[in-house]
């Protein structure tokens, strides 16, 4: 049994850990497509990361320890969160420790570290990067934990597993509260991942750039794991919101057969997601920095009303 | 006395710190003797003090102790249970910690005698305790009345300065005005039976109209001691002007205190609970809290910057017991519990991790004779020692798991998802707001401290002096490591800390989790159920950690690349310097712009053309302007009022008593003129 979940527990890691890059190839991909372009093929993020991990990295002079210990903590944070989260099994044994809001927390330690990190070289683009990478961080944590919060009333527990199995159990009914909780999650995944409209991934632009701007004193193999564990997240999170809202057909436990429509189902819903990615970033253009305070509480303000939804209406 | 019992040990320890403080008188000006023995041994006493509570928590003890002093009628009534215990416990660890700093924190500078210092500041813990053990409304004034008095001693410790002695004042009046409202408090809780022993005051039954008046009064009371919305005004004033060690000992034990005394009298003294004293709290306590971390984002003074900080960690305390306290008017024993759990939790974790953060910025203090964020930067290199200490702190305190402020963290989100069973909807659709609060407070905890951390430790030194900064002494670091191993324990172990609660719940809300958090093993947090909610800070750093320690090998394994060192880059410049860095104010911008409407702010903007560039903003605090100074006003003008009546003539004086006179015979009855 325990030897199943191990097992069971490694397979979901590493296969989140090899498709991760793959739905970042694949987003970048449809932009190029959707712009007209030829594109550099799907494969191309494995291609950068096997350069990257090849190079010398360059270290400032000044760089503290934490400078150097943080992509790995990142990766590390990453590895974890799309361990925790259920794709396409609902046995995880990692899941126990850690809970919805515990994978907020990983979130936000992962942030707390790179943020640091950024500010330690002391260099104008880190500090502005890390202060942009908080601001943004401060409203959409709250605003994912309130989105966690609408579904753990659904389900009352804030189990990730507990939270899939009562939603798969409730056949295709539609909450009010989770259509605005959806929305919500749309927005905070935008911000999240840095992508248009609060961020752009592709462009090293100083008045707007968040990401860029906090790894942008990395180099080699630590750039390497930072780039991986930026796909591990995007990763997460899709697969958070797969969880939440479009959680039919996952594999629960103890069938092993149904493994083989679990599998395939949710790569498919994984690239539907890339598509729905890629047509947002196309359709839409990137907000002055400004902006992105309101854009945030929009998305906190429509958790909170989904949260109070489901208390009024009781669905 | 063949065995002493549990509450007599406690006294001794308590007598023993006096001892040590009166010993400092005789060796007033011998600092070595002072530094090294006398405050290493109080330290001591703080360990015994927590073996203490520990082994009374652990077997349950309830001992009365009166002691034959005081007026001839009033004889102190001494009590220890396990509500007392448990603070006591964490009252020693803290104790421990600042007290071995002390002994290499003090110099022998300009200010107060170091015996002297000896002597306050055993005074204060001596009677922080006492607060604690005491079972009568006398004993509690007398207690409570010398921790402020001995505070604010300390707190003026450099009283050659005038803005510190400013700063002492203000703490002495919301103390003091403080005090009245608790006096006033006990004496409704008494309810006119003339007994002031806390067991009268058990059994009495008042009326809801009067136990609210209680109730409210010590709100009042006790939220001027905590730093409760609107009376916070003097901890960021009273923190930058302490000594570090008073500040860790005021902001990581005294606040606490006064929770204490919250929960003493809400839960234990009174014996009727009404819903809106829950929502009264609650509301109180969200609002302490946003607004402490909202303001402590964008503080430029690292005290005050932690200063802030505080108030919104009472703030969260407040709002967890306000939480338990509306469950437990309903009856809701188990949520109650919960609640309390979290409250009790935070307790312990903002005790040490906070007295940890305010012993950081000592030693940084002392290395630099800079607390202000602007001049400083790129300490990890100089104090690495001190910096990652720090980090343990910021960790904890940003709420991140797996590190203490996080556990109680999630046992009060925990709390709050269990709501939507209340008898009043209208609550019902308070807590989703209530609960959004939390969720902001906790994420700008993090940008609060990231600033701290990364201003301070990180970057580039903002002055020259800085590359000269020393690492803090061994004394220091013996301090600071103690506090810093508990904090990392209390994060990696909650469990077991949860079970040293149960007795207190017990005697607060009449159960305990009802033993689901062991049932899973002692790695495994289930406070309510495991389908409900679990988290294993132990898992989940064995997860972090392994999957860092695979990437390592594979990365070192798979790839030879190496690491070179170059300067960075200038970003196309010809050259960098450390000004182009951000600041603190820039840090705190961004909250600024989003929080506007809560600052009062004055900017000076420099031309461009000034040769001297010079930016400055002065962020003030807005219940300054709008509730202190009317109040001064109004008291100037009284003043200046009654100030007519004084002649300087001998006199007027006279005449002023024989009319008073007359009138009061006027007054009694049965005196014909």
């Amino acid at each position: 049994m325990i030897l199943r979940q191990i097992f069971l527990q490694s397979i979901v890691s590493g296969a989140s850990l090899l498709l991760a890059p793959l739905l970042m190839g694949w987003v970048s991909q449809l932009r190029a497509w959707l712009q007209n372009r030829k594109g550099p093929g799907i494969l191309q993020p494995y291609r950068a990361l096997h350069k990257l991990f090849n190079k010398d990295s360059v270290m400032a002079d000044t760089a503290s320890p934490l400078f150097r210990f943080a992509p790995y903590l990142v990766f590390g944070c990453m590895v974890l969160a799309s361990a925790i989260v259920p794709t396409f099994s609902t046995e995880l044994p990692l899941a126990k420790a850690a809970d919805a809001i515990a994978l907020v927390g990983i979130f936000a330690l992962a942030r707390i570290f790179i943020s640091l990190a950024a500010m330690d070289i002391g260099t104008a683009f880190g500090t502005l990067g890390a202060r942009r990478e908080m601001f943004v961080g401060f409203l959409a944590e709250p605003a994912l934990l309130m989105i966690f919060f609408t579904s753990s009333l659904i389900a009352h527990s804030t189990s990730l597993i507990t939270i899939v199995h009562s939603l798969t159990g409730s056949s295709f009914a539609i909450y009010p509260s989770l259509v605005f909780a959806a929305f919500a999650f749309i927005l905070i995944f935008l911000a999240e991942n840095a992508r248009v409209p609060v961020d752009n991934p592709s462009t090293h632009l100083e008045l707007t750039m968040i990401h860029e701007a906090l790894i942008l004193e990395y180099s080699g193999r630590h750039l390497a794991l930072l780039e991986w564990a930026a796909s591990l997240k995007l990763f997460a999170y899709s697969s958070v919101g797969i969880a939440l809202f479009l959680p039919w057909g996952i594999n629960e436990a103890g069938s092993d057969i149904s493994f083989l429509y679990a599998i395939p189902l949710f790569i498919f819903k994984l690239f539907s997601i890339g598509i729905l990615l890629a047509l947002i970033e196309t359709f839409s253009a990137k907000m002055r920095i400004f902006r992105v305070p309101e854009f945030l509480a929009t998305a906190f303000l429509l958790a909170v009303i989904g949260m109070l939804t489901y208390i009024l209406l009781g669905a | 006395m063949a065995n002493p019992t549990l509450i007599d040990l406690v006294l001794w320890v308590i007598s023993g710190w006096l001892v040590i403080g009166f010993l400092g008188i005789l060796t007033l000006h011998k600092f070595t003797f002072v530094a090294r023995v006398l405050f290493p041994l109080g330290g001591v006493g703080g360990l015994i003090l927590a073996l203490l509570a520990l082994r009374s928590l652990n077997s349950g003890v309830d001992e009365n102790r009166t002691l034959p002093i005081g007026l001839p009628q009033l004889i102190f009534h001494l009590r220890l249970d396990a509500l007392s215990s448990f603070f006591l416990l964490v009252l020693g660890v803290v104790i421990f910690g600042v007290s071995i700093f002390s002994a290499g924190y003090f110099r022998n500078s300009a200010g107060t005698a170091p015996g002297l210092l000896a002597l306050e500041f055993h005074f204060f813990i001596a009677s922080m305790a006492l607060v604690l053990i005491s079972d009568d409304a006398y004993v509690f004034m007398v207690a409570w009345e010398s921790m402020a008095m001995s505070s604010y001693f300390l707190v003026t410790a450099n009283h050659k300065m005038p803005k510190i002695r400013a700063a002492g004042f203000l703490y002495l009046l919301v103390a003091h005005i403080g005090a009245i409202a608790l006096l006033l408090s006990f004496g409704v809780l008494q309810a006119n039976s003339g007994d002031y022993t806390f067991s009268n005051m058990r059994i009495q039954s008042l009326s809801p109209f009067w136990a609210s008046v209680a109730f409210v009064l010590a709100v009042f009371g006790f939220g001027a001691k905590a730093g409760i919305l609107p009376l916070h005004i003097w901890l960021p004033e009273a923190h930058p002007a302490a000594p570090s060690p008073v500040s860790a000992l005021m902001s990581g034990i005294m606040l606490k205190i006064a929770v204490y005394g919250m929960l003493r009298v809400s839960f234990d003294l009174l014996h009727i609970h009404l819903w809106w004293w829950g929502v009264l709290l609650l509301v109180l306590g969200l609002g302490t809290a946003l607004f402490g971390v909202i303001f402590a984002a964008v503080q430029s003074d690292m005290k005050r910057l932690l200063a802030y900080s505080s108030i919104e960690n009472i703030g969260l305390l407040f709002s967890a017991m306000g939480l338990a306290l509306l469950f437990y008017s309903y009856g809701m024993n188990t949520i109650a519990a919960l609640a309390l759990t979290a409250c009790l939790y935070h307790v312990a974790a903002h005790a040490v991790f906070k007295s940890l953060l305010f012993l950081v910025t000592g030693s940084v203090l002392h290395a630099t004779g800079e607390r202000n964020l602007g001049r400083l930067g790129g300490l990890i290199r100089f104090m690495p020692w001190v910096a990652w200490l720090a980090f343990i702190g910021v960790l904890a305190s940003s709420g991140l798991p797996p590190f203490s402020g996080f556990v109680s963290e999630w046992l009060l989100l925990q709390s709050f998802l269990f709501t939507p069973s209340l008898p009043q909807p209208i609550l019902n659709m308070f807590i989703p707001v209530a609960t959004a609060s939390i969720a902001l407070t906790a994420a700008l905890a993090g940008y609060a401290m990231v600033k701290f951390f990364g201003v301070v430790f990180l970057g580039q030194p903002r002055e020259e002096k800085l590359n000269h900064a020393q690492d803090a002494g061994l004394f220091e670091k013996i301090g600071m490591v103690w506090l810093a191993v508990v904090t990392l324990l209390l994060g990696l172990l909650p469990n077991l800390t949860i079970d040293l609660m149960e007795p207190v719940m017990r005697v607060l809300v009449g159960q305990g989790l009802a033993g689901e958090s062991k049932s899973h093993g002692w790695w495994l947090l289930t406070p309510i159920s495991i389908e409900r909610a679990s988290y294993s800070p132990v898992y989940f750093l064995i997860g972090i950690a392994t999957a860092i320690a695979f990437t390592f090998i594979l990365v070192r394994i798979l790839y030879h690349a190496r690491l070179r060192r170059s300067a960075p880059w200038a970003g196309g410049h010809a050259w960098t310097n450390s000004r182009m860095q951000d600041t603190a104010e820039g840090y705190g911008q961004p909250i600024r712009q989003v929080f506007e409407p809560f600052f009062s702010m004055k900017r000076q903007l420099p031309k461009p053309d000034d040769l001297e560039p010079k930016y400055e903003v002065i962020v003030s605090d807005k219940f300054w302007e709008g509730l202190y100074m009317p109040v001064v006003r109004l008291t100037e003008f009284l003043s200046a009022l009654v100030g007519r009546l004084q002649r300087g003539r001998i006199s007027i004086y006279l005449l002023y008593s024989f009319i008073t006179l007359i009138f009061l015979l006027l007054l009694v009855p049965g005196v014909k003129i």
